[in-house]
């Protein structure tokens, strides 16, 4: 029955694409993923499993405390299996945002942060790793619950990286150096690398919990204080792990989290006078309006990281078995919502048959269903708006003349799940190979030779990331300096050490999150410099 | 007959101020007089002395060719000391910037700027410093002519420490590291630090080769290439040294150099599509333009360096000789025209009278005339707009009820010099001491103890830099600390060695030039990962 209804979806959202009616016939694959589909679908088609948590906290926290919204108005948070409340959470607006400076403000100004030693500080984010890893269970059946990432991914995974950044981080707070500089006269000159102040953090539905974890930590670490506003698709990790940040002992107004929408609640943070820092993940054009308030308003200095189009490079003599699952893995990992994916798969000629073939193979393999199921690879999209942007651009895809491989549609009849869709014969002024598709929608195209490879890799707005697999050397090393990203994977694809620094080259972004450098987005350098009489040397 | 010309001037330009008339008239006439009686010996209003100097380039340097603009349009670079036109130089525009970008990215993608090596770079920035002061003396009176500033300033401060600045990003050019990356797991981590591309540079007038060794040495020191915006007050130096950097071996488009307006050129520049990067010297307002210019074009990451209104504190322990004298020197340097400027003077209530009294009399005997001349401090300011903003800023400083101490009015009855001048009773909320007055007007204000200073130096827009007097190591560290300003300088003020970092917290601007900190602005970090097979360490 459940092979029927798929296979009657697959068909009916094909009868708008006369160019793939014509492909349908010698491509008897799209009836065997149909079928491969329903076997694994059992989970979504079934009763969905019911989450083993509870939402205790819905309310924004200001000030160490979980308060209303300050027009009482809330907002619901579905479930992106079926579409359904989970809860209604309080909606942040202009007010809001200011109490929430307030505090975060005086927290600063005349606080204890910044002016408890760094090794305090540490100590504290050091407790909440702790909890974090108490909680861990929880924490991820929440994370899985709003988003619809699977809950293996959430907790073995995400949750894990959580408590594995924050102690990363806790470790910064007391290795903060200054610098002391030489001077060309008789000046001693030393630099102080001081906290800016308040940070306004903006993070984005897809990797909820990390992407706290990236801007509260390195904010933290260097005594600043901040103002978080989540998604509003996802709300409920951030104000779970805000309360185990104020159970480790942080004091109150430290971290504020605020719930709500873009336009409203994030306007205001990005347009604030007394906020002292921004920093923003999201998409490219949202980042441009972001950019665009901090200019207007206060100047504030901000970080971006947004989106891509990343090329995943199979060259010739790669080690195409390797290379097929980790494409795989960068393109349809999180359900294909990775600012980072490796959304343009670019495969040598001499293997590209080879590849297609495997590929197609491993996308129907896929395993897609109920997130809380084990198992389970692919959960739903986010929401309706992902989920309906992403099927118009399966449709272009098809209409533009590529080869569907797979896929090509809803899967199951609730929720938001969309089967693992291949696309081979892309060419580069597809939209799909344009734009940021954020969804499971791999495009394959072909290339000749490297010199060709670079210059087609390199020409979009974005430069996020790459991949490339070869086990040549030379072509690794020559790879490496010439693609216009900010992280290569080489052979491998997604490692995200909280060592390792990630950000945009050109419209992907501006900043680096992660490593040594994210502790410059918090810090302001001071130079001081004083006379000396009688230096004993200079 | 000079003396008579200047006092007329004076009661003119006070006329329009009747309560600045009827509470302290007597008194400051008699001052008036001294001081009028102090510049009548100087020469401003003698014969205009001939600079030493050719002019040789007026056109735009595009790809390393001296050209007219794209329009054939020429605009007058006029001389402060007359307002007469010095020499018609090339307009450039839109089409002029596309031009210039164009033969920058060529020299960046195709090279030979980045594929050559570092000391290959090195030793033509090296020969450059040599050829700098092969031409000091040209150099030096090209600035003059064109500034206004004296020619000693120029001859033998700015020129040596424009040499100086390109020998120190010189040895930059083969010492900048990527790093190695610990890893969570086995996976060999690096970052590489890689030029960012084209750098659109933005510079100002008061500074015209010092603001262009802060923007072109790290730009060229890390590879990149460079479309550079002069004033339209000074665009004739920036020819002059492009010329010597093709002598010292610089590659055709490596360096373009376009004098234009900020409306169109500088426009242009900050919004165009294929400028990867941009640096802007400036004021406040016209900075948030351009940051507002690349959000809405292509997110090129912007570094700002913008207004001030730095405070200078004098407490009670100071030596008061010497604040005066670096008080004086603080504000009065360069014809008042400094971003840093120390505006905002405020003296400790049990030294305030003795303080006042002998700023005074510092300024009465600073010796204002034609910047040719030996032995003269303050030359003219830049061109007439400035020297009627600078007026209308007096007038608004004696209609508040500031107690002009001296000067107040102009010297001279040609080109745009102003008296030097001194106001005391200035409290927090007159507009001359909120806002950048950019001229010889120095505020004097009274504290009583260390947190109300503290308070009230934070307590603006700006926070550029500023400078502490004080015998007592706790008060200087406290007060370091405390300052929410990029630099301070502790007994001393304006010491811009070349490894000193330079730039503004809050509104004053975002990033850091000169020092190690000025090349993350000229750096993109990519992270590269691979996996370790077998590895003998993590």
């Amino acid at each position: 029955m459940a092979s029927r209804r798929v296979s009657s979806l697959l068909s009916r959202s094909l009868i708008s694409s006369s160019s793939l009616f014509s492909l349908r016939g010698k491509d008897p694959l799209m009836k065997r993923g149909a079928r491969r589909y329903s076997n694994l679908a059992s989970a979504s088609l079934e009763d969905t499993i019911t989450p083993p948590v509870k939402v205790e906290h819905t309310q924004l926290l200001i000030n160490g405390k979980f308060v209303d919204s300050a027009s009482g108005k809330t907002f619901p948070t579905l479930d992106p299996r079926t579409g359904e409340v989970i809860a209604q959470v309080a909606e942040g607006d202009v007010e809001d945002v200011n109490r929430a400076v307030v505090a975060a403000r005086k927290a600063f100004d005349k606080g204890p942060w910044p002016r408890m030693t760094a090794y305090e500080r540490s100590k504290i984010l050091f407790r909440f790793a702790d909890l974090i890893e108490k909680h861990n269970d929880e924490i991820a059946a929440l994370e899985t619950w709003d988003n619809g990432k699977p809950y293996e991914q959430s907790a073995k995974i995400e949750v894990p990286m959580l408590a594995r950044v924050f102690r990363y981080y806790a470790g910064w707070a007391d290795k903060i150096h200054g610098m002391t500089v030489p001077g060309d006269g008789s000046h001693h000159v030393q630099t102080l690398h001081e906290p800016i102040g308040v940070a306004g953090q903006i993070i984005p539905w897809n990797f909820p919990l990390l992407m706290l974890s990236w801007k509260l930590g390195p904010a933290l670490a260097c005594g600043n204080t901040v103002v978080l506003k989540t998604a509003e698709q996802t709300p409920l990790s951030a104000l779970l792990v805000g309360r185990l940040l104020h159970e480790a002992g942080l004091p109150e107004g430290v971290v504020n989290i605020v719930s709500g929408f873009g336009p409203t609640a994030g306007a205001a943070i990005a347009s604030h006078m007394d906020i002292d820092k921004v920093a923003f993940t999201g998409s490219t054009d949202v980042g441009k309006i972001i950019l665009e308030l901090a200019s207007k308003s206060n100047l504030k200095a901000v970080t971006l990281e947004l989106g891509g189009k990343s090329p995943f490079i199979v060259c010739e003599d790669a080690d195409v078995d390797q290379a097929v699952e980790m494409a795989h893995f960068a393109l349809f990992f999180n359900q294909g919502q990775c600012c980072c994916a490796g959304s343009r798969t670019f495969v040598h000629e001499r293997v590209y048959d080879e590849f297609v073939e495997k590929a197609k193979a491993r996308a129907i393999n896929r395993a897609v269903g109920d997130p809380f199921k084990s198992g389970i690879e692919q959960g739903p999209q986010v929401d309706s708006e992902q989920f309906e942007k992403i099927l118009k651009y399966i449709r272009h895809g098809v209409d533009s003349g590529a080869t569907l491989q797979a896929g090509g549609d809803r899967h199951g009849s609730k929720g938001y799940y969309i089967q693992p869709t291949v696309f081979s014969d892309v060419k580069d002024d597809m939209l799909i190979a344009k734009d940021e598709i954020f969804g499971p929608v791999q495009t394959i195209l072909k290339f000749k030779n490297l010199d060709e490879v670079i210059a087609r890799a390199n020409n979009s707005r974005y430069g996020l990331a790459a991949g490339v697999f070869t086990q040549n050397l030379d072509t690794a090393n020559r790879l490496m300096r010439a693609l216009r990203v900010g992280s290569v994977w080489i052979n491998c694809f997604d490692v995200f050490d909280a060592t390792i620094p990630f950000g945009g080259y050109k419209m992907s972004g501006i900043g680096r999150e992660k490593g040594i450098y994210s502790l410059n987005n918090y810090l302001q350098v001071k130079a001081v410099v004083t006379s000396i009489k009688n230096p004993a040397w200079l | 007959m000079a003396a008579r010309r200047v006092s007329s001037l004076l009661s003119r330009s006070l006329s329009a101020s009747s309560p600045f008339l009827s509470r302290s008239q007597g008194r400051n006439l008699s001052n008036g007089s001294r001081i009028v009686r102090r510049f009548g010996t100087s020469s401003a209003a003698e014969e205009v002395i001939s600079p030493s100097v050719q002019v040789s380039y007026t056109k735009l340097l595009i790809d390393g060719n001296f050209v007219d603009a794209a329009s054939g349009k020429t605009f007058p670079t006029l001389d402060p000391r007359t307002g007469e036109v010095i020499a018609h130089v090339a307009e450039g525009d839109a089409e002029d910037i596309n031009r210039a970008v164009k033969a920058a990215r060529k020299a960046f993608d195709e090279g030979p700027w980045p594929k050559m090596t570092a000391y290959e770079r090195s030793r033509i920035m090296l020969r450059f410093a040599d050829l700098v002061e092969k031409h000091s003396e040209e150099l030096a009176a090209l600035e003059s002519w064109d500034n206004g500033k004296t020619y000693e300033q120029a001859l033998t401060a700015e020129i040596p420490m424009l040499a100086r600045l390109f020998r120190y990003y010189a040895g930059w050019a083969d010492k900048i590291h990527g790093l190695t990356v610990p890893a969570d797991g086995n996976y060999h981590v690096q970052t590489l630090h890689e030029p960012i591309g084209v750098a659109g540079q933005i510079i100002p007038w008061n500074f015209p080769l010092l603001m262009f060794a802060w923007k072109v040495g790290p730009a060229l020191a890390c590879g990149n290439t460079i479309v550079l915006k002069t004033a339209e007050q000074t665009p004739l130096t920036a020819f002059y040294v492009g010329k010597l950097f093709l002598e010292a071996g610089l590659p055709p488009g490596v360096l373009n150099i376009v004098s234009g307006f900020g409306a169109t050129a500088g426009a242009s520049l900050a919004s165009h599509m294929d400028v990867d990067k941009l640096a802007f010297t400036g004021s406040t307002d016209t900075g948030k333009v351009i940051l507002g210019l690349a959000a809405n074009s292509n997110l090129k990451p912007v570094t700002l360096e913008l207004g001030g209104k730095s405070p200078f504190i004098v407490f009670e322990d100071a030596d008061i000789d010497k604040a005066v004298e670096l008080a004086h020197f603080a504000l009065f340097f360069n014809q008042g025209q400094c971003c840093c400027a120390g505006s905002r003077t405020y003296v400790h209530e049990k030294v305030y009278d003795e303080f006042v009294e002998k700023a005074k009399a510092r300024a009465l005997k600073r010796v204002v005339g034609d910047p040719f001349k030996k032995g003269i401090e303050q030359g003219p300011q830049i061109d007439l707009k400035q020297f009627e903003k600078v007026m209308k800023y007096i007038r608004s400083g004696v209609q508040s009820n500031a107690t002009l101490e001296c000067g107040g009015g102009q010297v001279g009855d040609k080109g745009y010099f102003i008296q030097p001048t001194v106001f005391s009773n200035v409290k927090d909320d007159m507009l001359i001491a909120q806002d950048e007055i950019f001229g010889p007007v120095q505020s004097i204000l009274k504290f009583s103890d260390v947190d109300e200073v503290i308070r009230r130096a934070n307590e603006t827009r700006y926070g550029l830099a500023a400078g502490v007097f004080t015998k007592s190591l706790d008060t200087a560290n406290r007060v370091s600390r405390a300052l929410k300003a990029g630099t301070v300088w502790v007994n001393c003020f304006d010491v811009f060695d070349a490894a000193i970092p330079f730039g503004g917290y809050k509104m004053s601007g975002n990033g850091r030039e000169k020092g190690i900190y000025s090349l993350n602005n000229y750096l993109q970090v990519k992270a590269v990962v691979t996996p370790l097979n077998n590895p003998a360490w993590i």
